[in-house]
């Protein structure tokens, strides 16, 4: 039975549904959110404090808010700012990475160099100058998460894009007497595209996470927005006092987000690389 | 006079690898590679495969080292030297009785120096020893000490192919694997790289040389096992091949004739693909004398001095 | 300097109909950089239609590089290459057309094969018969056939009617025999037929005294530049 359900599970089949899981979890939370109308989780300060009971199903915080519904929301916001970031981030990754692969020369060192100086600066400190100077906020965590996650794109579209450049077949074509436009459009696209997708796929965990990190360092949205960040900002306080609750839930929430995009993701990885394709 | 009998360095029994790969959508499909193949090769023998290229005669050399990636399926048995060639014993002897020669430097780590690559992993106790052994062995194919300090890419082509051989001469092997050891070399290099081989086959090990390049085979080895469509079809001293109706199957015969020093006349057809073999022999749909015996198993067998896999070998 | 016309030996052939000069080069020199040595120094060659010139000589001595700039892959650093007397059109369809050694790296991965034979013209089922290319074949990917089917996929999808040159870069050397008589019968025949010309680069001194109508040796140069 061991060895059948082994072979069911192949690569294939996990990142199917690995993908699947990752979209249905993504646009169920998305949706959640949006159609979560404020009292669900406003104040209420009768109800401080709760465990988890069958009434809320992750307990309420400090100011008696339902953690499920403020959770939910949370998360549906950063997918907001994740999706938007990303999105914003991997465009400009393939412009930069398309424009120094194929003009070269100064064009090429200029987009090296901005990659350089965009990697040589820690992360966190980059986000959190450009939140500020955006002036934090949603609009702050955006700005930033967006223009600090191009660079590792960028040198994977780049070093794709290159690659095939120089191939043989791309060459031959040339010979063969079809224009650059055919060229990129019938050779390049179908080698860069695949990688490109998965980067983004990659990318936008690391959006998320971010996002939640400089919301939880306080420059990003502001309290009275829920997002997790702010949520496992607040629960630091009562950590000590034994309310686990407040922490772990939205923690495991953000945790699985993040996973199931980089489950999918480095599945897809694998599936396309022709060495480990097979396996 | 010896006292134990003389075990064959390699013995190859009805070898079969097969790989899984994906096929349409989310099922995977077994895809049989080598089959059935047996081979035998003493020590003091130099044995070369021939075949074309990508038909599977470096899995034959990946099977017995013990390298096949991860979706392969080995079936068969493996002697070396009358033990079972297992994993545990493949690890062991790898790099060491067993020793492998690859096509190019490009087998090497670009990033290493070559002495230490030739010097291979050792304790720290041993490393003196070693590196005394391996400028003795540098000596021996006329490099000069300097080289081990030089990277894979700074190798020109003569050196390379002898750093190679160097690498595999190391530890007394006992055999050696050569997997297309001159690819378009001039004719002097690789003399005298078949030249090394013979010596090292006099000094008791078994090599087994893995080619696609005919004329360079029958100059260098003792049998040539002709390998077609995953199987081998015949095993025959290198002399037949240099003497008119001396070989036995009708692969081998198109074989010669299609060879550009004697008729360059080819026969009809292409090898089977992998996923869609005929039933029976595997040469039966170019073959000119098939009946409906062939349809059935076909199995090896001794012929005048040599092993052929047909039913009316003459 | 080293004045390195080629050395013109007969095979012992007649040159077959001796036609117009197709291709030429010039007076080709070439490296990498401009500090690295010389590959190609003054090197000059004339082919006619129907001439199959063979080019011999071990590997690592500038024959692949050769190859490309007569095909165009590469410029030269100084001469030229020209095409029935005319500088080699370096857009639009050449009428030199190269097939190399490593044909699994002559087609784009990700494409099928049927894709790859079409790329530029419909060969007739007649001339994909006579390759050995068999239907099955068209709807599988490059990585699942072997170098000698990789070749023949190769090979006709530069037998366009717009090709009227063809320069063989060890084109058999990595296929077995049998494979490599059957691929040279046929692209004779077409060459013959079609008055083509063509260059073949091997080592191989039987094969090129059997497919060629003249030799020629690339000198051997020094690392040093001369």
């Amino acid at each position: 039975m061991n060895r059948e359900t082994e072979k069911f599970w192949n690569r294939r089949r996990k990142t199917l549904w690995a993908v699947t899981g990752a979209c249905l979890y993504l646009t169920v939370c998305l949706a959640a959110g949006l159609c979560i109308s404020p009292e669900r989780y406003g104040v209420d300060y009768q109800a401080r404090f709760i465990a988890p009971c069958p009434e809320h199903p992750f307990g309420t915080d400090s100011m008696g808010r339902d953690m499920f519904f403020r959770s939910v929301r949370g998360l549906s916001n950063s997918i907001v700012v994740g999706i938007l970031a990303s999105a914003v981030s991997s465009l400009l990754a393939l412009v930069f990475g398309v424009t120094a692969a194929l003009k070269g020369g100064a064009a090429d060192r200029f987009v090296n160099w901005c990659v350089d100086l965009c990697m040589g600066i820690p992360h966190l400190i980059l986000l959190i100058l450009i939140s500020f100077m955006m002036g934090r906020g949603g609009l702050g965590v955006t700005v930033a998460v967006a223009l600090t996650h191009w660079p590792e794109l960028t040198r994977l579209v780049r070093a794709e894009v290159l690659q095939v450049r120089n191939a043989q077949y791309v060459q031959a074509s040339c010979r063969m007497g079809k224009t650059r436009l055919q060229v990129a459009r019938e050779h390049m696209l179908p080698q860069v595209l695949p990688v490109y997708l998965i980067g983004v796929v990659l990318l936008f965990p690391h959006a998320i996470m971010h996002e939640a990190a400089i919301t939880f360092l306080g420059f990003g949205f502001s309290p009275e927005v829920p997002a997790i960040g702010v949520i496992l900002s607040e629960s630091m306080n009562h950590i000590a006092t034994g309310k686990w609750w407040m922490a772990v839930f939205p923690g495991l929430m953000l945790l699985a987000a993040v996973m199931l995009f980089d489950v999918a993701g480095e599945n897809l990885k694998r599936l396309l690389n022709p060495n480990s394709g097979n396996e | 006079m010896e006292n134990r009998e003389k075990q064959p360095v390699l013995k190859v029994e009805h070898l079969s690898i097969s790989f899984e790969r994906y096929d349409r959508g989310m099922k995977r499909r077994e895809l049989e590679l080598v089959h059935d193949l047996s081979l035998t090769v003493s020590a003091g023998e130099i044995v070369a495969v021939a075949g074309a290229s990508g038909s599977g005669k470096s899995l034959l050399a990946h099977g017995i080292l013990g390298i096949l990636p991860g979706n392969a399926r080995m079936s068969g048995t493996m002697k070396f030297c009358g033990q079972r060639l297992d994993a545990s014993l493949q690890k062991k002897l790898r790099g060491r009785e067993i020793s492998f020669i690859p096509q190019s430097v490009e087998y090497l780590d670009p990033l290493m120096k070559v002495g230490k690559q030739v010097a291979g992993v050792c304790s720290h106790k041993e490393k003196r020893k070693i590196q005394e052994k391996m400028y003795q062995v540098f000596e021996r194919y006329r490099l000069n000490p300097e080289t081990a300090d030089r990277y894979p890419h700074q190798l020109s082509g003569g050196m390379a192919r002898r750093v190679l051989i160097a690498g595999a001469v190391m530890h007394r092997a006992r055999l050696i694997v050569a997997d297309e050891p001159t690819p378009g070399l001039q004719e002097e290099l690789a003399r005298e790289t078949f030249q090394n081989f013979r010596e090292l086959a006099e000094e008791g090990c078994g090599i087994l040389l893995i080619t696609h390049d005919i004329d360079l085979a029958l100059q260098a080895a003792d049998r040539v096992a002709m390998f077609y469509a995953g199987t081998i079809l015949e095993i025959a001293p290198a002399g037949d091949f240099r003497k008119q109706g001396a070989l036995r199957h009708p692969y081998s015969q198109a074989f010669l004739r299609a060879m550009p020093r004697n008729e360059f006349e080819p026969i009809e057809g292409t090898q089977p693909y992998a996923g869609n073999l005929p039933k029976g022999c595997l040469f039966r749909d170019r073959c000119p004398n098939w009946d409906e015996d062939c349809k059935g198993s076909v199995e090896m067998r001794s012929w005048r001095g040599g092993e052929v896999r047909c039913i009316h070998a003459k | 300097m080293q004045n390195s016309n080629s050395a013109v030996s007969d095979a012992g052939k007649d040159s077959s109909k001796a036609g117009q000069i197709l291709l030429e080069a010039r007076n080709i020199c070439f490296r990498y950089h401009r500090k690295s040595p010389w590959v190609l120094q003054h090197v000059n060659l004339k082919i006619a239609a129907g001439e199959r010139v063979g080019l011999v000589g071990p590997s690592g001595y500038g024959k692949t590089t050769l190859s490309k700039i007569l095909a165009g892959y590469v410029k030269p650093v100084q001469g030229e290459v020209l095409w029935k007397g005319k500088p080699l059109a370096l857009s639009g369809y050449c009428p030199v057309q190269m097939i190399s050694q490593h044909p699994e790296q002559a087609v784009n991965p990700r494409w099928k094969m049927k894709k790859i034979l079409r790329e530029c013209w419909q060969p007739q089922d007649e001339l994909l018969k006579r390759m050995g290319i068999e239907e099955e074949w068209m709807e599988r990917w490059p990585v699942e056939l072997s170098g000698g089917e990789l070749q023949r996929f190769c090979i006709a999808r530069v037998l366009g009617p717009e090709t009227e040159f063809l320069l063989c870069d060890e084109i058999s050397t990595m296929l077995d025999v049998i494979t490599q008589a059957q691929i040279w019968k046929v692209l004779l025949k077409e060459a013959e037929t079609r008055n083509m010309g063509m260059l073949v680069i091997t080592h191989n001194h039987a094969l090129a005294e059997k497919v060629c109508t003249r030799m020629i040796k690339l000198p051997e140069l020094n690392d040093s530049s001369g």
